[in-house]
């Protein structure tokens, strides 16, 4: 009895040294995983410097109009204002001659009353600052909109093939295939070449072709998590209560494989927006003079000789693209070594 | 084994006609007369003349119908020839290019294969050199900045880093031009006395013993290289980094030091080979991507590869070409990734002997 006693008492002391370890509200709502990726991502300077990079640039495209306001009644604010239609790019500062924009409350204070093209022009008058500002506006919006039907699209197809299994997921698995088997830039290419003389120009074709192309790697991912998942007792005794499909699929499945899907897909948003970049810059989908960083890089090209004289039309917009990407790469690298299973603890 | 290859030889076909069917279905987003009006050159099209080319290559057809004659061609009622059919080689007409397809992909994809070619080295051997070289200081200086400059690549759009060398080393220096070969060279190159032994045109030059059109063929290849190798070594380094570390983390790299094994042997002769696995496969693929023509990288050195063709079929909207192109780098890929899968389940006993 004495002895049993004992026992007991030794196995309290070791429950007691597990459970003493301080479990905080933020690890609690969040589980030890997510918490353990959250705090990883948050503490690592790299990451930290990311964040910064990406705040900047989600702090610019909120405020751009109070930066550089569009012209006034105008259509589309991204249209890049110009000024007249100057064949020959004008350097950084060279004064605003015509339709200047108001001036802003920040440029008075800083720079002075009289706009000045603070990033050059581009040939045709375009201006290079108004385009790397509302081209934040572009890239974050672009990012968004993309990854969203993206993961939706995957989350969905990839649900459908994990949860049902059998011959629908041989299927999907082979549909799957077919899409990866091209290049991507290449495909996405192709398939917004096609649909700009239906839909016209603009942000649609090269998005909708995004999508198209990157849907699959988010199916395959959450299809193998649901897997794992579906394995699960309280996914057995869920079936044994008695519930349905669609309970145990949106209750309890979903919501313990989605996780590890919308952490990568957020950090895809950098890869994201340069493939958009990417099209534009080639001269698929949006017109030209819309403002978009790609766009911008594209003019450029036209003066690839000289271009060490006109280094502005492409080291701005590049430098913004830079930085847009590094800033999402960064965070994307520390979460990466977070979460490889083999990098751990190391 | 055998099963697994075998399993993967008969998939294959399978993924080939799913392939072909995307394409055509994507094809088939624009109209009849869509596709039509790409070869009518008359302004205001004539209606007659679209109806009488839409009723001739029964553009009208359900989807089925008009994919089978795009797969293996028409056969006319009346002399029973086939004309057309992708499947008989025959591709169409490239309206951007001015020329038959076949004959673009003849005269490009030489070009694509040499860049490729020179590329391999550059790319994989420094990316996972420097990969060794940050496992091997872990966590000290020379690690972190090689993640640095690794990260730092990676965010690289290839666009603008090309042009970033561009602007350096040919508007400022005129050291590295774009293009493929200088003019003169390539009026050499495209005379009589020049003999085509393989199209690719540094060995070409060197068997036909002009040194001169080597040196310059060289000199334009450079900026492709680099540019196609910075921004992809952070992949590489990321991966035989990690990769290196596990490996010395594994038992057999205790026993090796058990039993007194040099540090430097245990890094290089038991840590280095195992490691080299992720390496190999992921290399299959990289060169399958390079085989298979990069867009960008080649449109801004205005390199005359199958990927600028691409690029410029796209935004020129010559849908024809585009898609026969997109159908020929899904088809190597297709056949590197079966390659891919059979050298890796070779090379690890793991997947050798289940």
């Amino acid at each position: 009895m004495a002895e049993a006693q004992a026992i007991e008492k030794k196995l309290d002391g070791l429950i007691g040294e597990y459970t003493e370890r301080k479990i905080s509200r933020a690890e609690r709502i969040l589980g030890p995983e997510l918490y353990r990726i959250i705090k990883g991502i948050f503490t690592t300077p790299s990451s930290m410097f990311g964040f910064f990079l990406i705040a900047v640039f989600i702090l610019v495209a909120v405020f751009a109009p109070q930066i550089i306001p569009p012209k006034e009644n105008t259509l589309d604010p991204y249209k890049i204002r110009r000024d007249g239609f100057a064949s020959v790019p004008k350097e950084p500062g060279t004064v605003w001659a015509k339709d200047p924009p108001e001036i802003t409350w920040w440029y008075e204070t800083f720079v002075g009353d009289e706009w000045v093209h603070l990033f050059g022009t581009a040939s045709g008058g375009w201006d290079i600052f108004y385009g790397v500002i509302w081209g934040a506006r572009t890239a974050i919006k672009v990012g968004l909109i993309i990854e969203g039907i993206t993961l939706l699209l995957g989350i969905i197809i990839g649900c459908l093939a994990g949860f049902y299994g059998g011959i629908l997921d041989d299927i999907i698995m082979r549909v799957v295939e077919v899409f990866q088997t091209f290049p991507f830039i290449m495909a996405a290419m192709t398939l917004s070449a096609i649909l700009t003389p239906i839909i016209g120009k603009g942000i649609w074709p090269a998005t909708i072709a995004l999508v198209a192309f990157g849907w699959m790697s988010y199916a395959r991912l959450i299809r193998g998590d649901i897997l794992s998942v579906r394995e699960r007792d309280y996914i057995l005794a869920a079936r044994v209560v008695g519930a349905k499909d669609s309970r145990i699929m949106f209750k309890h499945i979903i919501p313990n494989a989605i996780y590890p899907t919308l952490v990568v897909a957020s950090l895809d948003i950098g890869t994201i927006v340069v493939s958009f970049a990417a099209l534009s810059f080639l001269g698929i989908g949006t017109e030209i003079g819309y403002a978009d960083w790609g766009q911008l890089v594209s003019f450029a090209r036209n003066w690839i000789p000289q271009l060490s004289n006109y280094w502005w039309i492409l080291i701005y917009p590049g430098m913004a693209l830079v930085l847009f990407v590094l800033g999402w790469n960064l965070v994307g690298d520390a979460l990466r070594d977070i979460m490889d299973p083999r990098m751990r603890n190391r | 084994m055998t099963q697994y290859i075998i399993r993967r030889l008969l998939l294959m076909p399978l993924t080939l006609i799913g392939v072909t069917l995307l394409i055509f279905g994507m094809l088939s987003f624009l109209s009849p007369a869509e596709r039509v009006s790409l070869y009518v050159r008359d302004i205001p099209k004539n209606d007659i003349v679209m109806d009488s080319l839409i009723e001739r290559y029964g553009l009208d057809d359900p989807f089925l119908v008009q994919y089978y004659h795009w797969l293996v061609g028409h056969q006319d009622a009346t002399t029973g020839e086939w004309t057309g059919g992708i499947l008989r080689g025959e591709f169409g007409y490239s309206r951007s290019a001015n020329q038959n397809i076949v004959d673009l992909i003849k005269r490009r994809f030489p070009a694509t294969i040499e860049l490729a070619l020179y590329s391999i080295v550059p790319l994989i051997g420094v990316g996972t050199w420097l990969g060794i070289v940050a496992a091997r200081n872990h966590d000290k200086f020379i690690d972190q900045l090689a993640r640095l400059f690794g990260i730092l690549g990676y965010s690289f759009p290839s666009f603008v880093f090309g042009l970033l060398m561009l602007m350096f080393f040919y508007a400022e220096h005129q050291i590295f031009p774009p293009d493929r070969l200088s003019n003169w060279a390539n009026l050499i190159v495209n005379s009589e006395e020049f003999i085509n032994y393989t199209s690719l045109v540094t060995i070409d030059a060197l068997l036909n013993g002009r040194f001169d059109i080597f040196l310059d063929a060289l000199r334009h290849l450079v900026l492709p290289i680099i540019t196609l190798s910075y921004i992809n070594w952070a992949l590489y380094l990321r991966i035989m980094r990690s990769s290196m570390l596990e490996a010395m983390n594994q038992d057999y790299i205790v026993t090796a030091r058990a039993k007194g094994v040099k540090e430097k042997d245990v890094f290089n002769k038991h840590a280095k080979p195992n490691a080299m696995i992720p390496i190999v496969t992921m290399s299959g693929m990289t060169i399958a991507g390079l085989l298979s023509g990069v867009t960008i990288t080649e449109t801004i050195f205005i390199y005359p590869g199958i990927g600028s063709a691409a690029a410029a079929a796209s935004t020129q909207l010559d849908v024809v070409t585009i898609l026969s192109l997109v159908l020929l780098t899904g088809f190597i890929l297709l056949v590197a990734n079966l390659i891919v899968d059979i050298t890796y389940a070779f090379m690890d006993p793991r997947v050798r002997l289940s």
